[in-house]
């Protein structure tokens, strides 16, 4: 029998003891898997809506949240004149108000961007999305809960619209949103001429290097950054990721305490055996291996069921129809790397009182004790 | 000197409790010692002492020629030269008789076959050797104290410390128990601290050293 055959031996014969250290565990990580992969989730939600056929995203310089910033409609038709980009696509992001519906995502676009033709048409045609009929397009969701079809008007913030179609999107923001034709959008919210960011597909060989160039030289209000660099250095997202992580990291440290609990409880419960153990030969560091093994042990068995009801509770949730889209249920290995290190850390900080304590039981007064 | 205690002091609660006080012991090599005494007198102290479970106020305890001063002393002590057997048994009841005899060889981080090979020995020399995979739970009380001596003996220890090991015993189990561990230890040529209230089994030992009041009887020597 080696220690960590002992460590093992010691959980099974505690059962329950074992269930509730590792059932706080549990909590913890799916509690913080879910968290992250539901915040993650919306993360890449919005990304994809930036990155839809392009690779560089222009946007103002300095703002805090992209609904705030505004960049000329035409920097789009001069960077299409630049030999190194193959499309360039204005996009303007707002909130919109409709009957029932406070907030409503709102999406100002050309009649033909490549978005409308990524999504499943159910209702209407793109034909009728136009400037001139001033028709909106509707995600399924937003069609289903503004209880409209097309052929029909819409009230959206101060004005009515006819519906030009509903479309099926993958994207959960794009499908509970409104597309406006982007003239329209800007009128809607006095924002003629302007729109929130232009989407940039290079041309075959060429690199965002010559965007941002470009950019610096010719409009230096703004700024030109890769789709990644983009999600790494936007402000919303490292709040919205640091707020799951921390929230996460808070329910871990709750299910620290039942490990710390399990522990204690697990060494003052046998104080016999361990003043034994000593008579027997181990020293101050095997005792206190043994119970930081054990430790590590519940947070090792807690963890994977944690894992297990975050992935399962994901799935879940994303079989929700009003949440559809909304959810990724992938868990990247950041995540799962970020949690193991905080089940380590958890199990260590939570043994290291029961661990101290039982290294430095005296044997001949622990063998007293009743 | 197998074991020297000379002129031990040990109290407790800050002094007010005073358990040895001046104690001295002796024992050769291959000695078979019994400690006599009432309840209360030391006995079990000053095996504690010898062992180093216990840290002396004064004195000097010597075993097997190092001083009891600091802990890796008292950790190499328990490991390899000295074996400890309870009035209680002590084992784990949720491991099996082998799991808690082999916890010595992990402490020592003996090898595994070897430590098989010894516990397998000494499960035939004690008749428990058919137990060794039931758990202590499910042994009578004459075999769990035939277990704790496997344990105590594992490492193969010169110096054996019993503290009434047969207190918790009946009538039959007593001799029997106690005739094992006199064959082993004589067989063995080891050194024998018997603590016992016992007059029966304390004279079936080499010598008697009477404790009272803390103190041992005629310098124990």
């Amino acid at each position: 029998m080696s220690l960590w055959r002992m460590v093992f031996t010691n959980l099974r014969r505690h059962r329950v003891r074992t269930a509730i250290g590792a059932a706080g565990i549990a909590l913890g990580v799916a509690t913080m898997l879910s968290v992250v992969g539901l915040l993650g989730g919306a993360v890449k939600m919005f990304e994809r809506i930036l990155q839809s056929d392009s690779e560089v995203v222009v946007f103002e310089k300095n703002v805090s949240d992209l609904f705030f910033s505004n960049v000329p409609v035409e920097v789009a038709g001069e960077l299409e004149k630049q030999p190194f980009v193959k499309d360039a696509r204005p996009v303007l992001f707002t909130i919109i108000t409709a009957p029932g519906r406070p907030v409503v995502t709102c999406f100002g676009i050309s009649p033909d961007d490549p978005r409308l033709k990524k999504g499943e048409w159910l209702q209407g045609s793109a034909a009728d999305f136009t400037e001139q009929k001033n028709g909106v397009v509707l995600g399924e969701r937003a069609a289903d809960f503004l209880n409209a079809k097309a052929g029909g008007t819409i009230e959206l913030g101060q004005g009515t619209y006819p519906v030009a179609g509903v479309l099926r999107m993958e994207n959960g923001f794009e499908n509970g949103g409104v597309f406006m034709p982007l003239g329209t959008c800007q009128r809607e919210f006095h924002k003629e001429g302007l729109c929130s960011v232009v989407t940039v597909a290079l041309a075959d060989g060429h690199g965002s290097a010559e965007v941002k160039e470009w950019m610096g030289k010719n409009h230096k209000r703004l700024t030109a950054l890769e789709n990644e660099e983009f999600s790494r250095s936007y402000s919303q997202f490292k709040i919205m990721k640091t707020t799951a992580w921390v929230v996460g990291g808070c329910a871990f440290l709750l299910g620290g305490l039942s490990v710390t609990n399990t522990m204690i409880l697990s060494v003052f419960g046998r104080i016999k055996e361990l003043a034994i153990a000593r008579v027997c030969g181990f020293s101050r560091g095997q005792v206190a291996r043994m119970i930081f093994g054990e430790s590590l042990l519940v947070s090792a068995i807690g963890t994977a069921l944690g894992w297990a009801l975050s992935v399962g509770g994901l799935h879940a949730l994303r079989a929700v129809p009003q949440l559809q889209g909304y959810i990724d249920p992938r868990i990247g290995w950041m995540e799962v790397a970020g949690a193991l290190s905080l089940a380590v850390f958890t199990a260590l900080a939570g043994a290291l009182y029961p661990a101290w304590y039982a290294a430095n039981l005296k044997p001949a007064e622990a063998l007293r004790f009743e | 000197m197998e074991i020297l205690v000379e002129d031990v002091w040990k109290s407790y609660d800050s002094g007010r409790i005073e358990v040895l006080k001046g104690v001295t012991l002796r024992v050769e090599k291959g000695g078979i010692v019994a400690l006599c005494g009432t309840s209360g007198c030391g006995k079990s102290t000053l095996l504690n002492v010898i062992s180093g479970l216990e840290e002396v106020d004064r004195g000097l305890v010597r075993v097997a020629g190092r001083d009891v001063v600091d802990e890796p002393t008292r950790i190499e002590l328990l490991r390899h030269r000295i074996g400890y057997v309870f009035q209680m048994h002590h084992l784990m009841p949720d491991l099996t008789l082998a799991e808690n005899c082999m916890v010595p060889v992990i402490a020592a981080g003996g090898k595994r076959a070897e430590g098989l090979a010894r516990l397998n020995e000494l499960a035939e020399a004690t008749g428990v050797a058919r137990r060794l995979g039931q758990r202590v739970r499910e042994l009578s009380g004459g075999e769990r104290q035939r277990g704790a001596l496997v344990r105590a003996l594992m490492n193969d220890p010169e110096i054996l410390l019993c503290d009434e090991p047969t207190g918790a015993l009946d009538e039959s189990n007593r001799g029997k128990v106690f005739d094992l561990l006199l064959e082993l230890v004589r067989s063995r040529g080891r050194t024998l601290v018997l603590a016992t209230h016992d007059p029966e089994l304390a004279g079936r030992c080499d010598r008697i050293v009477r404790m009272r009041d803390g103190k041992t009887e005629g310098k124990g020597i």
